[in-house]
């Protein structure tokens, strides 16, 4: 038998934009430059909630370098979601604000100048009419009957298919308590949190002779960017060419569509080309960040560390956005419960809004803060019992054929054999019974 | 304020540029002369991505006003580049996957042509020491600082 030679599986590649990378010869969006090149800064909201009653320029326009303004009025489609695209709804995100602000850090009004320190002198100069109001800063505060309303539909939570939040409905809890020996409670929150890439979001926008725009740009998802930023503009999609895949760290900070709208929008009616990036301070204060999430659960357990219910109420703080957030919350939904066999569970999760920064995706968003309150309470689970952290962990393991609470039958488990190679690792003896244990082999017990 | 015109060595060359007072050197560099590979990750002085050579010490050409740098000399990424192929140290980086998003490289690699050229022989805690001002978010250090130890084996020719 001859033995198959494999050029790349098992060999160390060498990563294709590596001589780029140690040379400095890659390009990143702020290397970028063309002539005649405007610089666009954003007027942003001091307050994080507020009526918004005007806006003067007058001061701005006298900056030397001042080529003009945007509001919302110039922006032809200025409220959206971005995840419109695969069916989230409805539009509540205006591009630039219109009567009311609802964080601080709120895009108000673009204005682009010859020079970035002219763009930022005007800026400076921009005098906001602003009446300010309460603000909610707590996603329980937000969905009490007193709270200010900040979404057009009268709530402050997303409506997943005419519910108030995502369900997850198996067997019936109330029973599993009753039956139960022990009830486990715990709180869990976890805070926002900002990617911090060394590159701050940016992008470059260029008019071409043939009327289309070429936008450069660091995003995550390029194709969400293009649709969204048609979209927003109402041009057809073949009028955007964007350029990308050179991102100087992201890690889920670069997926929402903040900046290449106004810049497109702006190279449109300049018709020069538009850079617009990110200050630290607007990537740390203005960006998305890590949602926020506050989860209860209330688990029913037997003396011999069975779960037999579990119910959870679980809050992201979607801050004044959806952006990412009505899609983690369904992922968090599916993931919360945990790769355990529960035969009643009950999941309530709210994709709340409040007056925050908004949070978005980061690395597993939705999945991560569910993991770090599941497996504390798990231990919490062990001690309450007066079993080994393993133990609990093996003994509720979910086996393939299982059925997962959001009605779905577990096809790939692999829970028990990590945990076995885990073990094995940090040189913890097992006890025989969960070594000889396999996710395949439906057992009783 | 008048503009200055300001003399210096770039890169082994005498160089003169007129500026406006506190031009900084990375806005020298990256918006006057093309010269890219310092970054600019933060304009504050926090994380290092704007890091070139003063005198063969690494600065933070971000808070550097031009003034500072008259009759000095002054080396960038491009500057240890050759024309062909690579420096040693670029070269472990590269081989070593001391690199992810490449934001952070060029200040990584300029900060160790620096500790290598005055210390041969760094131990680990010299290297991570040296490497403290430079922010890597991909949190590559582990890699990096394993380069940096292959690097000073490269250059003393004697490689495991």
């Amino acid at each position: 038998m001859t033995e198959s030679k494999l050029n790349v599986v098992g060999q160390s590649v060498l990563r294709r934009d590596g001589l780029g990378h140690v040379t400095g010869k890659t390009v990143y969006i702020d290397d970028i430059k063309f002539r005649d090149m405007l610089y666009l800064k954003m007027v942003r909201s001091p307050v994080p909630h507020a009526r918004l009653k005007g806006i003067d320029f007058s001061e701005a326009e006298k900056v030397p370098g001042f080529v003009r303004a945007f509001t919302h009025e110039d922006v032809p489609k200025n409220i959206y979601t971005i995840l419109c695209l695969i069916g989230v709804g409805p539009d509540e995100e205006p591009v630039l604000v219109e009567d009311e602000i609802r964080y601080k850090g709120e895009q108000i009004a673009a204005i682009v100048a010859e020079t970035e320190e002219a763009a930022m002198e005007a800026v400076s100069r921009v005098k906001l009419d602003l009446e300010e109001l309460p603000a909610v800063l707590d996603v329980e505060e937000a969905i009490k009957p007193d709270a200010p309303v900040l979404k057009h539909w009268g709530t402050n939570y997303f409506i997943y298919e005419d519910y108030h939040c995502r369900r997850v409905r198996l067997g019936d809890v109330e029973k599993g308590f009753a039956e139960a020996d022990f009830i486990v409670e715990g709180r869990y929150q976890t805070s926002p949190i900002e990617h911090a890439p060394a590159e701050t979001t940016a992008c470059v926008a260029k008019p071409e002779a043939d009327g289309r725009i070429t936008v450069y740009t660091n995003t995550q998802a390029i194709y969400f960017t293009l649709d969204n930023t048609a979209l927003i503009l109402q041009v057809p999609f073949q009028k955007l060419h964007f350029v990308g895949g050179t991102v100087g760290g992201g890690f889920g900070g670069k997926v929402d569509v903040l900046l290449e709208p106004i810049a497109s929008l702006a190279a449109i009616k300049t018709g020069r080309p538009v850079k617009f990036k990110f200050t630290r301070e607007e990537e740390m204060r203005c960006s998305s960040s890590r949602g926020a999430w506050r989860m209860y659960f209330k688990d029913g357990v037997t003396k011999d560390g069975r779960i037999i219910a579990r119910k959870i109420t679980t809050y992201a703080d979607a801050g004044a956005y959806n952006r990412h957030t009505p899609y983690a919350v369904t992922k968090h939904a599916a993931n919360i419960a945990g790769p355990y066999r529960i035969p009643n569970v009950w999941i309530d999760g709210y994709c709340v809004y409040t007056n925050r920064q908004p949070g978005s995706a980061m690395r597993g968003f939705g999945v991560t803060p569910a993991s770090f309150a599941l497996e504390v309470q798990m231990d919490k689970i062990a001690e309450t019992v007066g079993l080994d952290p393993w133990s609990v962990r093996f003994i509720n393991a979910y086996r393939d054929g299982d059925m997962k609470p959001h009605q779905k039958v577990v096809e790939d488990a692999t829970l028990i054999e990590v945990m076995q190679a885990a073990a094995k690792m940090v040189g913890h003896e097992l006890p025989e019974e969960y070594q000889k244990m396999s996710s395949q082999a439906l057992e009783e017990g | 304020m008048a503009s200055k015109i300001i003399s210096f060595t770039l890169n082994g060359r005498l160089t003169e540029v007129l500026v406006k007072p506190l031009t900084t050197l990375g806005t020298l560099l990256r918006e006057q002369l093309d010269l890219t590979a310092a970054k600019s990750g933060c304009k504050q002085g926090g994380c290092g991505s704007c890091t070139v050579l003063l005198n063969g010490q690494p600065v933070l050409s971000c808070l550097l006003p031009v003034e500072e740098v008259e009759g000095q000399q002054v080396i960038t990424l491009e500057g240890i580049t050759p024309t062909d192929g690579l420096n040693p140290i670029q070269e472990v980086f590269y081989e070593n996957f001391a690199i992810q998003c490449g934001y952070c490289s060029p200040g990584m690699i300029l900060v160790t042509k620096a500790l290598l050229d005055k210390n041969p022989h760094p131990s680990r805690e010299q290297i991570i020491d040296s490497l403290t001002g430079n922010y890597c978010r991909c949190t590559g250090y582990e890699p990096i600082i394993q380069a940096v130890e292959k690097a000073a084996q490269r250059l003393n020719g004697h490689e495991g």
